[in-house]
Parts: structure tokens; C-alpha cells; sequence
């Protein structure tokens, strides 16, 4: 019954829009398979816990005011007496978190697997630009709640910006909306946070969605040199699809199991007269960035440390994004080749600096 | 010499000028202050803000004297009935002449009062200065000679905030002070007192001064009998339940201070339940021992206090842990509330040494308390247990992925 | 023998699923509908039919967090202030004797326009506004 309805469906759209393209995307779509075809899902989960988040963050909005006066008490109201506002308001958080995890966990796969190689130069690039507005979506929404936590770790943020030099003081005050963390900021994130990012996060991501259905699946070199015969592939759509759904389901397990048993504070409201609270820590994972930059000295020859950490993470970060275009030469008697040696050093840089970042 | 001629000089110079503008001018020149002004001979603590002055009275309207007249001679002639500086043992009365009379007082300030001449003369100041001593305070040894001001005015030496370092002038003075062999501590005493922090730190202006328990003209150390009174003035409650009980009468026949027997009087601190019990800092075993009736009392007193601050404490940190946590905190808050309520109240109602209605009190109090941690500690266990609703969709996602695992690998064997 | 297996897969892929939505909406939908105190900062509160409040008597109202008193007077003047003492926060009472506003702590004494006048409260209690509409009474914070 269901069936008939649905397929008299599909024939009334096909015989309009003509829907053979869809089609043989989906029949034809192949994902290989291979001992190292767990990365594939990494992406997906990382586009699931997206949809999760723009869902509770429309679910939110329903509620939250911005404003001094208003922001706290409001998120207060959401966690207090709206009917699972904590829930919701808890997995808007915790999603947030395991999103930038995932997309971190996806960036290194392809990384790894090099398969940001021709011709897949600009999935990487725009998968970069999209990461860097993910963790601006997490550094502005912190914001949000109004509490001192948030309220000291954008004063922090924010005072980072400003060493850059030339537009670092002006860019500090137009991210702050004024010369310091105020309500202004508040609106600024607000509209920041949920429209401005938002619309240009969706063109992105539309675009890296596309480039991948476009060129498929990257084939891996150890996979690649397989004869024909023995290559191995399940078709993407329904197979490739229903694990991708499984592994979904449990990932958003995991995440209300996590928005249960160990949910985000509220802490106080924020003062911008009360002194600092102890242990201000920005989000983990801005951790490495500042943690390096507090490790850096006062002064490297002529310039200000924290500057020098500043202009590194900025260079290295454009640098990493051109990735695909940087050749190295391949040396036949190195186990590991350069790149990958990079590579294990930057994943092995940013452990380190994340875990001295909590204990020291 | 040289100094005589130029002060005739300026007086020629004076002089000369003055002719000239007064064929210009009316003769409502105040001439005391013209001249004086130029001559640089204004008494050393004038303010041009004094009250007087802005109520458009002249030198003379106090000195005597004729103000129209330019010539010394003429102005300052005891014929116009020039006073000059009063003697100090005068200067009540000189005061007096308008103050202490409605009639003139009036034009002025309808309401005002006219008795504080009267009301000196009580004073510890006034008997002594009518006995001939010149060392105690008169009118201007608080409100100044000629910078006077309202003492609702924050510059006035007899603003609130300024009388307990206006008194400190000259009750800190060691050797002023030793004639009349009181001690000169009051100030730094008052100053770590609740009072003197709420005064002087906090700047709240309701707080007593100086003033408020010693009267301001017919300032006197309160009496034995009137110590209840004075402190009953704003803490009406506690000398109720003190006046009303047996020990009131047993601290009047000792010759007991009241009040201060217990809280002290300059540096009055904030009280804390350590005062009563039978601790080492317990007033009450000053004169109560083990055995009578006064000890046991007040170790049941005690008792029943802490019972009810540790509750009430408990149930505070728990609702900052609720407010902490972001969970619903409102009921709780107005549980809270009626417990301290209770509290203070039960504080209070020390003074009545009644343990029945302290104990009543305290009852109450722990029963808001109780009901206040029992709503916290639902809040914060439903915090970590929401866990019902989570179990049932546990299950029901755990039936879709092992129903789906087999479906893809059934579907995978298909294939192959 | 295969046939049963698969139906039963399907069975349970259907109940699981369906429970799994249900468990997904469920919150949702209760998220949706607005909850009973709609507003985060209380700006105003009904305080029942003026009918049912007889004069020269008192009440104490939650304005969100904070207690207020509600006094009708005897010529049915109505009355709102701020019940949280000055002083050190005890709630306040009506004196229907007195006609005052009584703090049982320290005996603090308002008029009924809240000025402090006799005891240790330092400041006057704060005034709300008091509206009658359609009989029944409305309190809200001023300015």
C-alpha cells in the first residue's frame, strides 16, 4: 500500500523533472570497501551532528532572547521550565562539541588517506573553510548563555584578536561591537551565531556535498593498485546508506546519553564587574592554540610572543589549507613519507599542547 | 613698621576707593564684609556657603555694629551696639538671640526647633561651661563659627557622615580629655563597630552616629535606666522582649548596663550565637553557672539556634548547587526565605530567654529548611536521573540498530 | 524458515523505528508547547478577582523571585509593594490595626506608601502598580 503510493510518487515527479540523474547517482554510486573504509563514515556523522544542531538550534531560538537583561534568565527559563529544554539545550551543546571532534577525526582521515589529492583539491579547501566557520560557530555561541564562564572566555578570545597587527585592534572592535565585552557583543554574536555563519556555512557545505557526489568516493593508492577482480565495492545507496543510518542512530544515542548524565552548567550570571573567575579555560578544542600561545615567551627577538603564535597559527592554517597543492618529493626508502610525517607531528602537537592545556 | 604702613596704605587705598562707588551705589552695601574682604581680615574659617551669609544676614545681624557705615569707627562703635568676638561662656546665648526665638527663627524655617540653647544647658557641655569651664564644647565647636550649613548638607561639619569625626576633634584629644578622665577611643572603637562600618564604610547615612545615642545638644551619656531605650529606639523588638522578662529587672538591681552589658556600646560588633550558649564566648556564663536554671536555658537556646543555622545552611549550599546547575531554584528560594525569616526571628526572640518561644521559632524555621533542601535535592537528583525516559528510548534506537545490522548482513550474504 | 526470519527483522526494524521517532518527537513536541510561567523576567502577575479579596486585608504575591505584598484598604484602594524588608529581607505584613506595613524581625514599620518610618529599615519598599481589569487584579513592576 505504502509502497504503491510511494512509487506513484516517484513515477508523477519523474515524469516532470525527469529524475534519471538521481537515479543513477544512486544505482551507481559505489563506495569501496577495504580495511581502512571506517574513515568513510566519519564525514557523515560529522553532517549528521550538523543537522542535529541546526535542528536544536531552531528549537532554541524559540526561546532565547539576546540581551544583557535577558540572555541568562532566558536560557535559564529554557533549562528551567520549558518541558526538556534541558535536553534540548544540552544536546545543542554536546553536539556542538562532538561536530568540531568528528570534523577534526574526517580532516585527518583525508589527510591521511591523501585523498584531498587531484581532483579533489576544492572538497578540501571548502572542508577547510567549513571547519574554520564550525569552530567560529562554537566560539560565538559560547557566548550566548551570558555567564561568566562564557562571559571571561570572549574577553580572552577576543583580547587574542587584537595582537594581530594593523587590523587586530579594529577587528577586536568589531567582533566586540565596542571597545569591551558588552551587551552589544551579545547581539553581535547572537546574529553571528544564528544567521550570518549559518548562511555561509550552508553554501560551503552545498558545495563540498556536491564535489563529493560529483567525483565519488576516493579510492586509496593501496586500493587502487588491486586488480580489477579483486577490488571490492557496496553500492551507496541502499547499503553504504543503512550502515551510514546505523551508525547515526547510535552516534545520537551517545549524544543524549551524554546530555543526560553529564550536562552543561549554567554557572552565573555574567558580571563584567566581578574579577575573573579561577580556571577560565576556553573550549578544548581551542585549547592547543592557547595553551601554545601561553607556553610562547614574553619576547622572540623583536616581537611579542603571543603575536609570533598568533601570525603561526594563521600562516600554518592557510598553509594547510593549500595542502593539495604542495608537492613533496617522494622518497623511495623513507618508511614514512614527509607529508605524513607532518601530518603525525601536527596530530601529535595538538594532542600534547590539548592534554598540558588541562593539567598544567 | 613696615608692616603698620602698609596695612595704612591699604586702609588709605580702601578708603578712597569706597568714596567713589558709593556715589554709584546704594547704601545696601554690606560694608563689615566689603571692608574685611579687602583688607584680608575675614574670620580664617568664613565660607562663602555659610548659612547665614545665604540667608542675606550681615557680620553685624550677630556682631552688632552698624553695616552701612564705611567708617571703623562709626561701624564697630559699641554705640551701635557692636559686640565684636564673643567670649566663649557667651556664645550659647549669642547664638541664642535668634535661635532660641521663634519669632525670628520662623521667617526663615516655619517648623524649626528654637530649644537648643535649652537643651545645651543640660548637656554635660553646658553645665560645664556655665560652671566656668572654657574647655567644653559650644555651638561653634561643632557647627563652626562662619562656615555653617544645614546638617542635611554632605559639607556640614554636623552631617552624619562628618559628626563622628566633628566629636573625634576633641573627645580623641588625650590631653584635652584627661581633665574629664574619659578615654579617647570612642572613634576608633565606633568605627570597627557594626555601626561605625555601616556609617563611615558603607556610607549609609540611616546608620547611628554619634549623635543618635548621646543626643546632639543635650548630649549626655545615656543613663543606666535609658540604655535599653536609646538601642530600643531602632531595635524596638529586642528591648520588648528584654524589658519584659525577669532579667531586666535582675540586670536594673545589679546595676547591670543593659544593653551594653552583653553587646558592648562603642564597638558594638555584629552579634553571632557564640554570645549565647555556654562556649567560651558566651555572655551568659559571665554570671550563670553550671546548675541553675540560667545555664541550662541558654545551652538550650543555643542548641536550638545551631540546629537551625546548619539547616538552614545546608539548604543554602544545595540551592546554590541548584542555581549552579541551571534547575528550577524559585520555590526553593521562597522556602529559603521564610527560613531565615525564622532565623532572624528566632535571634530576636533571644531576648525573651523564653526557650519555648525560641524553640518555636527554630521549629519553624527547621521545617522551612527541610523543605527547602528536600525540593533541592529533588532538583538536583532529577538532574542525574532523568534517566526513565532515556532507558525506554535506549531501548527502542537498541531494537533499530540490531534489527538493522541483521538486515544489512542478511542483505550482504545475499550478494556474495 | 527464511521468510519468518525476515519478517521478524522487519517487525523489529518497524517497532524500533517508530519508537525511536516517537522518542525523538515526544521531547519536541512537549518543547514546542509554551509552558505555564510563559515569560523568563516577570514583568506582571494576576493576583485573582478583586471580588474575592476583602478589604483592609493583605496577601503576599511570587513576582517571579520576589515577594510582594498586596493590600486592599478599606475604602478598597489597592497597594503593592516589594514584602522583602529593607533591613535584612524578612518578609513584611499588613497591620489591618494600624493600618502599617509591620516587619516582624526588627519591627520595622511602613506606611502604606512603603516610607520607612519607625525601626531599622533604611530604605522605603519598593512600589509596584496596581490594576484592576476586568476585576481581576494585575500587578506590574513600574518603569
Amino acid at each position: 500500500m505504502m509502497k504503491k503510493i510511494g512509487s506513484k510518487l516517484i513515477d508523477w515527479i519523474d515524469e516532470r523533472y525527469d529524475l534519471t540523474p538521481v537515479r543513477n547517482l544512486l544505482l551507481h554510486k559505489k563506495v569501496p570497501e577495504h580495511r581502512h573504509s571506517v574513515w568513510y563514515y566519519m564525514g557523515g556523522v560529522t553532517l549528521f551532528l550538523f543537522l542535529v544542531q541546526l535542528f536544536t538550534g531552531i528549537l532554541l531560538l524559540l526561546y532565547y532572547r539576546p540581551g544583557e537583561d535577558s540572555a541568562y534568565e532566558s536560557v535559564r527559563f529554557i533549562v528551567t521550565e520549558v518541558k526538556f529544554g534541558w535536553l534540548i539545550r544540552n544536546v545543542h551543546s554536546w553536539s556542538a562539541n562532538l561536530l568540531v571532534l568528528f570534523a577534526f577525526i574526517h580532516m585527518f582521515s583525508v589527510f591521511f588517506s591523501k585523498a584531498y589529492e587531484k581532483p579533489r583539491e576544492l572538497t578540501w579547501i571548502t572542508g577547510f573553510i567549513i571547519l574554520v566557520f564550525t569552530l567560529a560557530f562554537g566560539f560565538s555561541g559560547y557566548l550566548l548563555p551570558w555567564n561568566e564562564l562564557a562571559f571571561f572566555a570572549t574577553k580572552v578570545g577576543t583580547d587574542i584578536v587584537g595582537v594581530v597587527p594593523v587590523i587586530g585592534e579594529p577587528l577586536k572592535t568589531f567582533l566586540r561591537g565596542g571597545e569591551e565585552v558588552t551587551g552589544a557583543t551579545l547581539s553581535r554574536f547572537f546574529g553571528i551565531h544564528v544567521a550570518i555563519l549559518p548562511a555561509i556555512f550552508t553554501i560551503f557545505l552545498t558545495m563540498h556535498l556536491l564535489f563529493i557526489q560529483r567525483q565519488g568516493m576516493h579510492e586509496p593508492e593501496h586500493f587502487k593498485n588491486l586488480p580489477e577482480e579483486k577490488k571490492k565495492y557496496i553500492s551507496f545507496f541502499p547499503d553504504f546508506a543503512l550502515k551510514d543510518l546505523l551508525l547515526w542512530v547510535v552516534v545520537f544515542n551517545i549524544l543524549i546519553f551524554l546530555a543526560l548524565y553529564s550536562p552543561w552548567e549554567l554557572g552565573n550570571k555574567a558580571d563584567a564587574f566581578a574579577s575573573a573567575p579561577s580556571g577560565i579555560r576556553p573550549e578544548w578544542y581551542f585549547m592547543f592554540m592557547f595553551q601554545s600561545l601561553k607556553l610562547l615567551p614574553a619576547h622572540i627577538l623583536f616581537l611579542e610572543g603571543e603575536l609570533l603564535g598568533v601570525l603561526f597559527f594563521g600562516v600554518a592554517g592557510f598553509i594547510w589549507m593549500l595542502i593539495p597543492y604542495i608537492k613533496m618529493k617522494h622518497r623511495p626508502n623513507w618508511k614514512i613519507q614527509p607529508l605524513t610525517l607532518i601530518g603525525i607531528i601536527i596530530v601529535a602537537f595538538i594532542v600534547i599542547m590539548t592534554v598540558l592545556g588541562y593539567i598544567l | 613698621m613696615l608692616c603698620s604702613l602698609t596695612v595704612s596704605f591699604l586702609f588709605g587705598f580702601a578708603y578712597s576707593e569706597k568714596e567713589n562707588k558709593k556715589a554709584d551705589q546704594n547704601q545696601k552695601v554690606d560694608q563689615c564684609f566689603t571692608c574685611h574682604k579687602e583688607i584680608d581680615n575675614l574670620p580664617k574659617d568664613f565660607s562663602e556657603n555659610d548659612i547665614h551669609r545665604h540667608a542675606n544676614l550681615s557680620c553685624s545681624s550677630c556682631h552688632g555694629g552698624d553695616p552701612n557705615s564705611d567708617d571703623q569707627d562709626v561701624a564697630m562703635s559699641p554705640s551701635k551696639g557692636f559686640v565684636g568676638v564673643p567670649k566663649r561662656k557667651d556664645i550659647p546665648k549669642f547664638c541664642g538671640k535668634c535661635h532660641s526665638n521663634i519669632n525670628i527663627m520662623r521667617v526663615f524655617q516655619p517648623r524649626i526647633a528654637t530649644d537648643q540653647v535649652e537643651q545645651y544647658y543640660t548637656s554635660v557641655h553646658g553645665k560645664k561651661l556655665l560652671a566656668g569651664d572654657e574647655n567644653v564644647a559650644e555651638c561653634s565647636s561643632c557647627h563652626t563659627a562662619h562656615s555653617i550649613l544645614p546638617a542635611k548638607d554632605p559639607r556640614s561639619s554636623v552631617y552624619a557622615l562628618n559628626v563622628p569625626n566633628t566629636c573625634n576633634k576633641c573627645h580623641g584629644n588625650s590631653v584635652l580629655m584627661k581633665n574629664y578622665n574619659i578615654p579617647v577611643n570612642q572613634l576608633e572603637e565606633y568605627s570597627k563597630s557594626v555601626h561605625g562600618i555601616a556609617l563611615l564604610k558603607n556610607k549609609d547615612i540611616s546608620a547611628p552616629a554619634c549623635n543618635d545615642c548621646h543626643g546632639n545638644h543635650g548630649a549626655t551619656p545615656p543613663g543606666l535606666k535609658s540604655i535599653s531605650h536609646v538601642c530600643g529606639t531602632c531595635h524596638v523588638s529586642n528591648m520588648e522582649y528584654f524589658n519584659a522578662t525577669r532579667m531586666a529587672k535582675a540586670f536594673e538591681e545589679q546595676d547591670f548596663h543593659g544593653c551594653e552589658q552583653c553587646h558592648g556600646n562603642h564597638g558594638v560588633q555584629k552579634p553571632n550565637d557564640e554570645m549565647i550558649g555556654v562556649g567560651k564566648d558566651s555572655k551568659c556564663i559571665d554570671c550563670h553557672t553550671e546548675g541553675d536554671k540560667g545555664f541550662a536555658v541558654s545551652k538550650k537556646i543555643y542548641s536550638s539556634l545551631t540546629q537551625l543555622k546548619n539547616g538552614y545552611n545546608a539548604a543554602n549550599a544545595k540551592y546554590l548547587e541548584v542555581r549552579q546547575k541551571g534547575m528550577n531554584d524559585v520555590e526553593i528560594g521562597f522556602q529559603l526565605q521564610d527560613a531565615k525569616q525564622a532565623l532572624i526571628q528566632s535571634r530576636t526572640l533571644i531576648h525573651t530567654f523564653d526557650t519555648t518561644k525560641v524553640v518555636a521559632k527554630t521549629k519553624e524555621g527547621i521545617e522551612f529548611s527541610n523543605k527547602a533542601s528536600l525540593l533541592a535535592q529533588k532538583e538536583i537528583d532529577d538532574y542525574s536521573t532523568r534517566r526513565n525516559g532515556f532507558a525506554i528510548a535506549t531501548l527502542a534506537f537498541l531494537v533499530f540498530v540490531i534489527a538493522l545490522y541483521f538486515k544489512i548482513k542478511d542483505k550482504e550474504k545475499k550478494t556474495s | 524458515m527464511k521468510l519468518d526470519r525476515r519478517k521478524f527483522l522487519n517487525m523489529l526494524l518497524g517497532f524500533g523505528g517508530i519508537g525511536g521517532i516517537l522518542s525523538v518527537f515526544y521531547p519536541v513536541f512537549s518543547f514546542l508547547i509554551p509552558p505555564k510561567t510563559t515569560e523568563p523576567k516577570v514583568n506582571s502577575v494576576k493576583a485573582g478577582m478583586s471580588a474575592e479579596f476583602p478589604p483592609n486585608s493583605s496577601k503576599i504575591i511570587k513576582f517571579g523571585r520576589k515577594p510582594v505584598i498586596l493590600i486592599k484598604t478599606e475604602d478598597n484602594q489597592y497597594k503593592a509593594l516589594s514584602a522583602s524588608c529593607t533591613h535584612l529581607d524578612c518578609i513584611v505584613q499588613y497591620k489591618n490595626d494600624t493600618k502599617q506595613i509591620w516587619c516582624a524581625c526588627h519591627n520595622g514599620i511602613y506606611d502604606l506608601s512603603g516610607r520607612n518610618i519607625s525601626g531599622p529599615p533604611p530604605r522605603p519598599l519598593e512600589e509596584y502598580e496596581v490594576k484592576i481589569i476586568k476585576d481581576e487584579i494585575v500587578i506590574t513592576k513600574v518603569g
